[in-house]
Order: structure tokens, then C-alpha cells, then sequence
């Protein structure tokens, strides 16, 4: 997802635990929230940041894609609103830089991680936006996938996470609704524009499914972020839910989902459908998507052109707390 | 690295005759652009008619792990309820 192959040591089982360890899993299980500075185990901490860390960059990096397009929207309408979605985006980073601030990082840290490419984004950042009508399938479906995931998140353990959650999902859907706004313009245009739409659909469908991350059903890195609640579902049930509600999204626009497998599933209450290429989706990860290099290159440069400035305002600062300050008395 | 920004605590008042409740944190180089910023990080949607900043340091915080004794006291004092009266029906509502 947003947070894609963030691992842990493997799930402990309650005899492996320490009295303490076993106190803090029974209050997760009873449905306490952990707050920041309340006792947890170093793991869930690590992972935390991890986590969180790596939805804060998918925030921020997710700019990109979308900031790409505010100076060619077709309308100045159209503009206005990208511009609120692309800040929305910023400020969903913001809340969650200070979420992961709360575990004993700080947000200049987690940024020079990213910059130094120890920290990951999504995947799905890597892919270029190359018509408008990407700025329709980007909000409908990656919106989409992040809202299926962020939806469960709100329940989540920690608490300065969970009320992050809270606060974006609240946003969210208005980034979904415009996306979708837009696909139906473009459906209901001319052919072209129609085609358009179709074409971007074409490209989007299957990193948006990468999205959810490779199944995790067996695995024991899932097993010990459910059982902490910092993740909610396996990474194939949403998968799943997501292919559910967006076929008959794109059968209403007329549009069709470019998988020649897909098909209703009476017996499951679901769709069968074809796995995204999961080599491409660890290439893509492990920096050779199309992309990779401008994303990454776009945000240390703004880090470094912005560095007078972010300088600039703490010497100002300083030197008003100065001129404020009391003199000692001789 | 240069010299991070501090870290402010917000407050929102979301509507005239609420109390101002934290909404979060934000980085700012002072309290004046500490409110800007928190304006347009925690208010796009209208959410307030009034914010606070305070800077993080400089709220003191309960322990958590001495949650029990500092709360206690209250814990056997029932009769600060209304509910610990029983007052007859025949009274009414009171």
C-alpha cells in the first residue's frame, strides 16, 4: 500500500513474550489505543516508523505526479482543484511525519533517509502521468486503493496513527469523487477524449493493484503487524475489495478493465481476475521503475533549493526571540 | 544538516463557544508562522475560528506509567455522582 513490505521480526508467539510484552499485546487485543509515551516493544516501534515513515513519503512524493499537471489543467476550474488536492496531499504528510514523530524520530531524519534512499514510497509514484486523463485515473483509482487501506487503518493501535488516519480519510474521498469526475467527462466526450480515458485506465489498472503489495497471506511479518493493529488486513483481501468495487465503476463509465480474466465469481461473491507482474512491481521498488530517478531527484532538490529559505526564517527567528529577550542585569 | 525547525503543538477552536482541542503538531521557525502554518495544515475545511500554538517542549505531560496513583483518588469517591443518591420517584426530576 501506501507502506508496502514493511517487515518485522516474525510473530511471537505468548510464551516467547516477556510479562511486559504480553501486557501490551492484551491491551491491543482488549482494543486500547498505545500512546506515544506509554511502554511498547522496540519492534512495534521500529515498525511504526517504518511504516508511517514510508506513507508520509508516498504522501509527499505522491505530489509529484499529480503537480505535474497544475499548470495544463483544461480549466482554470479543474486547476483550482488539483491544487487543493495536491496540498491536501502535503498536509496528509504533515500529519504523518508528526505521527512518526511521536515514536522518537524526527521529520528531518525521516527525510534524509528518503533522500538517501534508504527509505521507500509507494510503488505507484514511479509510473508517469502522461495525459490529463491520468489525473482522472490517478485520483479514482489510486485514491481508491489508498482509501481501502487507510479506511481499516483508522482502527489501528497507535494513537497519533489512528487519528491521522482519521483526519485523511476525511479528505480523501473528496480526492477520489474529483478523479472519478474526471473520468466521466473524459468517457463522455469525444472518442479521443474517450480514448484517452481508456488508455489511462490501461496503464493504471495494474500498478494500482501492485499497490496492495505481493500476497501476504502466509506471511509472518503480516502475522505480527495484525496482531499489533498497525495492519488490518491481508494485503489480498483488499486487493479483492478494491477489484470489487471498481469494475462496475468502470463498466458505468464504459470503459474496460484491460484483464481478459475478469470475471464475475458467483460462488466467492467476487471477481477472478489476473495478478499484476510482481517482477515489475520489485523492479519498479527496487528503483528502475520510470520514474524512480525524477521522483527522488525532484524532492532533494526542493530539500536543498529550500534550504536558505528554511535557514533564512530560523536566523529571522532567532534574532526577533533575541531583540525580545530581557538583558541580564551588569 | 542544518538546524530543524521546533515543533508546535495546535489547538483548534472549531466553533464560537467550544473549547480550543488539540488537532496535532506541526514544524515552524516561530509561533507567528506556526500559526500560519496551522491554518493551512489543520484548517482548508473551515474546521476553526480560532488556533493556539504552544511549543512541544514546553507542555510538562503526565507519566502514563503513574497513571494509577495520580488518578486514584477519584476512583472510591462515589458520591460525586448524582447517580450515588436515590432520590424517590414521587419527587420528580432533579
Amino acid at each position: 500500500m501506501y507502506a508496502q513490505l514493511v517487515s518485522t521480526d516474525g510473530l511471537k508467539k505468548p510464551e516467547e513474550m516477556t510479562p511486559e510484552e504480553r501486557a501490551f499485546q492484551e491491551r491491543i487485543d482488549r482494543g486500547e489505543k498505545i500512546e506515544p509515551k506509554e511502554w511498547m516493544p522496540e519492534g512495534y516501534r521500529k515498525t511504526l516508523i517504518r511504516q508511517i515513515g514510508q506513507h508520509a513519503h508516498s504522501e509527499i512524493v505522491g505530489q509529484l505526479p499529480e503537480g505535474n499537471w497544475i499548470t495544463r489543467a483544461p480549466t482554470l476550474e479543474r486547476k483550482a482543484i488539483l491544487l487543493a488536492k495536491v496540498q491536501d496531499e502535503a498536509g496528509h504528510g504533515l500529519y504523518l511525519y508528526c505521527a512518526a514523530e511521536t515514536l522518537g524520530v524526527s521529520r528531518d531524519e525521516l527525510m534524509e533517509l528518503l533522500h538517501k534512499g534508504k527509505m521507500k514510497y509507494s510503488s505507484i509514484f514511479n509510473y508517469p502521468t502522461l495525459t490529463w486523463a491520468d489525473m482522472g485515473a490517478v485520483g479514482w483509482l489510486v485514491d481508491g486503493a489508498a482509501i481501502m487501506n487507510q479506511v481499516p487503518l483508522q482502527r489501528t493501535s497507535f494513537g497519533p496513527y489512528s487519528r491521522a488516519m482519521i483526519r485523511i480519510c476525511k479528505e480523501e474521498s473528496f480526492h477520489q469523487r474529483q478523479g472519478y469526475a474526471i473520468m466521466m467527462k473524459m468517457a463522455s466526450g469525444t472518442p479521443a477524449q474517450k480514448a484517452m480515458a481508456q488508455d489511462a485506465l490501461n496503464r493504471l489498472w495494474y500498478p494500482s493493484l501492485m499497490m496492495f503489495g505481493p500476497s501476504d497471506k502466509d506471511s509472518v511479518h503480516s502475522a505480527q503487524s495484525m496482531a499489533w493493529k498497525i495492519k488490518m488486513n491481508t494485503n489480498d483481501e483488499l486487493r479483492q475489495k478494491f477489484v470489487d468495487q471498481t469494475v462496475p465503476q468502470a463498466e458505468y463509465l464504459g470503459l474496460t478493465v484491460p484483464d481478459p480474466n475478469l470475471k464475475w465469481n458467483e460462488e466467492k461473491g467476487g471477481y477472478d481476475f489476473s495478478e499484476p507482474d510482481w517482477s515489475e512491481f520489485f523492479d519498479v521498488i527496487a528503483g528502475n521503475g520510470p520514474c524512480n530517478k525524477d521522483r527522488l531527484g525532484a524532492r532533494v532538490k526542493a530539500w536543498d533549493d529550500g534550504a536558505w529559505f528554511r535557514e533564512g526564517l530560523v536566523a529571522h527567528a532567532e534574532k526577533a526571540a533575541a531583540r525580545k529577550a530581557p538583558v541580564a542585569a551588569e | 544538516m542544518s538546524k530543524e525547525w521546533p515543533l508546535w503543538e495546535v489547538f483548534i477552536r472549531g466553533q464560537h463557544g467550544l473549547n480550543h482541542r488539540h488537532v496535532g503538531s506541526l514544524h515552524a521557525p516561530d509561533a507567528e508562522m506556526a500559526i500560519l502554518n496551522a491554518r493551512d495544515v489543520y484548517t482548508r475545511r473551515n474546521e476553526g475560528v480560532s488556533i493556539w500554538v504552544v511549543k512541544s517542549v514546553d507542555i510538562t505531560a503526565s507519566s502514563p506509567s503513574e497513571k494509577g496513583p495520580l488518578f486514584e483518588p477519584s476512583n472510591s469517591k462515589v458520591y460525586r455522582h448524582p447517580t450515588f443518591y436515590d432520590i424517590p420517584e414521587e419527587v420528580g426530576h432533579m
